[in-house]
């Protein structure tokens, strides 16, 4: 009996509730529908596709017979490192380059720096192939030889302005008055910079190293362009063959699944290490 | 104490500041400051104290003008060659080092002379960073002065408002300073948190025997703190003394309406130490030339309020509320309102009478050069102050303005504005002034109460019988005293400025 009257008196509870709520209103769990839907199709799926290649050979039998392949093999072994080295010396004549450009800007006049940073920003709205071959073509005019040289030069123009931009952001945000009482508390200019202002841009050179690092790591036009037929290969060029082959024929799926995988692990190690994970009031990489 | 007391640690001369635009901030400022002395700058904001504490720590270089400490110029040292060290407003804590880091910061910068004897006896002297005990001791020491004792290891970011000003003035503290500069250091604490703090710094002030400057926008803090006070304004100094002679004798009305609460009245000197003001001749203690135009200082708690018909004027309450201590009245003379503090209270709209006793009116001279009256446009956009209507160019009150037919105002911007009853500030020069027997020629009527021959020319007061305004003004001609007569302003000769901004 008890039973019965509370079922009704649900009933009549929603019924109110529906005929007090016209129209129809998306809930905020309904409105992450769409996105989890594109993340489902475009980044868990093709994942797992990844992960499934990786641990599979052509016939689709489970075996790890492609790590030891890509572990015992020096080639493969040499131009992992290489990439490992190519993206670590970009990223830091990225910084070196970035550091005092992000550090005179943020000193001067805002509008005059803000002319001077959409100049160095403005390379990054033209297709980055397109700058790629222009940069081959002049290096061709200096006779500058294709090769890991001439691929060094054309990543960090690439990507510099990656790395000028969080700097700039982290350094115009610094509260001036730190420097000044470093200053006021007997620090010399140098001491002032090296005890105040770095240490407080260090986010923003994290957050740089990162914005470089990670795609250069990765990177395959911009390496192809710049190699030609030198033979320097990187990570990312690797991975284009198995798919594409010689002649654009589907050769190693397989192999190249678990060279992805790999990068994969390599870059989250990266991340993790640096603390690209953290959440931090600064809001690093909020700023691109 | 008395010997060090007399001896200037820090001396500014001509001290200028231009800004890149053309500002001057800081304008030719001269001022000394004794050892030991808690002194402070006292202004509203933008009145270049800050700009003259910068200069002080080298922040800012002046653009004239020179900072003597003990004697030499210190213009051109960079902050870190200066014996000064400064608690800034927002703190300015490192946040990427923890209490500690932050206090010793200094102290691991710091090089002295050490002595040695060698093996010979004899002196050598060396250059030496202080050692990380003796770092240690003073760290633990300036922070037992400030009472964070155990807070070594904390991170700044963790520490309340109270706390991070506690560290910051143990940072700037531990360096043993000549001189310590305070800028507007308690500004972000709280009322009750703010009264602690100041009478804390005024004891740590009289331990550490180190002489402080501070900058603050709050006259109340100034006046509990301070051995001096130094008022600006507009860059330029107005007073400088100690807080009881700056509350008790302001040298203006700046001065007097900036330092607590104040009645300030434009006032006539009408005889032998009589001056003349909200329609009563009242007697005070200062002497000034007869006919003189004042201003009258006098304080809302020296006012005292008696049943009416037993003072000196009577006027009625308007206002009353409850200040935890006091009540504070205003009482209505005429168009004058004045405020009362009393521990009594009258009720609003009973009819009192005031008395002021001599020595509690403070008469300041008065730089006489324009008459400035308060107004309002009419519906006809002509204007009224001093008891009379005058035809005046409204348009004046906004750039690039024009009237249309119907009367309304139109901005450069088109907009339009209807300018009745909008109150103004009306300005009319000593030489803009005519006067004529015919009453119905001016824009007011009133009698010459005076006439003072001036070498080549008479200077005329025409007061109106109404509310007792006064026409000051030059002439050439010979009236005679008591004379019936109109005022005349011409239309260009009367200058206007909004009160406020008037809503669109």
């Amino acid at each position: 009996m008890t039973e019965q009257r509370k079922q009704i008196s649900r009933t009549d509870f929603i019924d109110d509730k529906k005929s007090v709520k016209r129209g129809f209103t998306f809930s905020r769990k309904q409105l992450c529908i769409p996105y989890g839907l594109f993340l489902a199709m475009f980044v868990v799926f093709p994942l797992l596709l990844v992960v499934y290649y990786a641990f599979t050979d052509s016939t689709g039998t489970f075996t790890f017979i492609n790590f030891l392949d890509f572990f015992t093999d020096m080639t493969k072994i040499s131009t992992l490192v290489i990439s490992v080295l190519v993206a670590m010396l970009v990223t830091l004549i990225c910084l070196l380059i970035s550091y005092p450009v992000a550090y005179i800007l943020s000193r001067m006049n805002q509008k005059t720096a803000f002319v001077l940073l959409l100049l160095f920003i403005m390379p990054m709205w033209i297709n980055f192939v397109l700058r790629a071959m222009a940069m081959k073509e002049f290096l061709s005019l200096v006779q500058l030889p294709l090769g890991s040289f001439a691929n060094i030069i054309g990543l960090t123009y690439d990507y510099l302005p990656f790395m000028i931009l969080p700097l700039y952001s982290t350094l115009i945000k610094t509260d001036r008055s730190l420097e000044e009482a470093a200053f006021d508390l007997g620090a010399g200019k140098v001491k002032v910079f090296t005890s105040v202002t770095l240490p407080l841009s260090f986010s923003g050179i994290i957050s740089g190293a990162m914005m470089v690092f990670l795609p250069v790591m990765s990177c395959y036009v911009i390496t192809d362009t710049f190699s030609g037929s030198t033979g320097f290969t990187v990570i990312g060029k690797l991975i284009a063959w198995c798919f594409l082959g010689e002649n654009g024929a589907m050769t190693n799926v397989n192999g190249g699944a678990t060279i992805s995988l790999i990068m994969l692990v390599i870059l989250f190690g990266t991340m993790l290490a640096t603390g690209g994970f953290k959440k931090e009031s600064t809001g690093r990489g909020t700023n691109i | 104490m008395s010997n060090n007391s007399k001896e200037k640690i820090i001396e500014l001369v001509g001290l200028t500041r231009e800004f890149e635009d053309g500002m001057l901030a800081v304008d030719n400022v001269n001022l000394y400051v004794r050892k030991g002395e808690f002194i402070t700058f006292l202004g509203p904001s933008g009145c270049g104290k800050t700009t003259t504490l910068r200069m002080i720590a080298g922040f800012d270089k002046p653009t004239a003008g020179k900072i003597l400490l003990n004697g030499k110029d210190i213009s051109d040292l960079p902050p870190n060659k200066r014996p000064i060290n400064t608690v800034f407003q927002r703190y300015a804590l490192f946040p990427h080092l923890n209490v500690y880091e932050n206090i010793a910061f200094g102290l691991k910068l710091k090089k002295v002379k050490v002595t040695y004897q060698d093996s010979q006896g004899k002196e050598i002297e060396k250059i030496e960073k202080l050692s990380k005990t003796e770092i240690n001791a003073k760290v633990e020491k300036a922070l037992k002065m400030v009472d964070l004792e155990g807070f070594e290891k904390r991170s700044v970011s963790t520490l309340s408002g109270g706390q991070q000003q506690r560290v910051a003035i143990a940072r700037a503290i531990v360096n043993e300073p000549k001189i310590l500069l305070l800028d507007e250091p308690l500004g972000a604490l709280d009322l009750k948190m703010r009264k602690d703090m100041q009478l804390e710094l005024k004891e740590m002030h009289k331990k550490l025997g180190i002489t402080f400057i501070y900058v603050t926008h709050d006259q109340e803090e100034a006046l509990t703190m301070s051995d001096t006070i130094v008022v600006m304004k507009d860059g330029v100094i107005q007073q400088v003394g100690t807080p009881t002679d700056i509350y008790n004798e302001p040298k203006n009305s700046f001065v007097a309406d900036f330092i607590g609460e104040s009645n300030i009245f434009s006032a006539t000197i009408v005889g032998d130490r009589k001056v003349r003001f909200i329609g009563h001749n009242f007697d005070c203690v200062d002497d000034f030339a007869i006919n003189e135009k004042v201003d009258v200082v006098v304080r809302p708690e020296d006012v005292i309020l008696l049943d009416k018909g037993e003072g000196q004027v009577d006027g009625k309450i308007i206002n009353s509320i409850f200040k935890g201590v006091h009540y504070e009245m205003v009482m209505q003379v005429g168009k004058t309102e004045i405020v009362i503090q009393s521990t009594v209270e009258r009720k609003v709209g009973e009819q009192v009478s005031l008395l002021i006793k001599p020595d509690n009116i403070h008469i300041m001279a008065k730089e006489f050069s324009t008459n400035k009256y308060d107004g309002y446009i009419t519906k006809h956009n002509t204007v009224c102050f001093g008891d009379g209507e005058f035809e005046c160019d409204v348009t004046q009150l906004y750039k690039g303005s024009i009237l249309d037919e119907d009367g309304y105002l139109i901005t450069e911007d088109g907009d339009k504005i209807d300018l009745t009853d909008v109150d103004v500030n009306v300005e009319v020069g000593l030489k803009d002034i005519e006067i004529s027997d015919h009453e119905e020629d001016g824009g007011a009527v009133g009698n010459i109460v005076s006439m003072i021959y001036k070498g080549d020319h008479y200077q005329l007061i025409v007061r109106t019988s109404e509310n007792e305004e006064d026409y000051v003004f030059d002439t050439e001609d010979t009236w005679n005293e008591n004379d019936r007569v109109s005022v005349i302003i011409k239309k260009e000769n009367i200058k206007l400025s909004l009160k406020q901004e008037i809503k669109r």
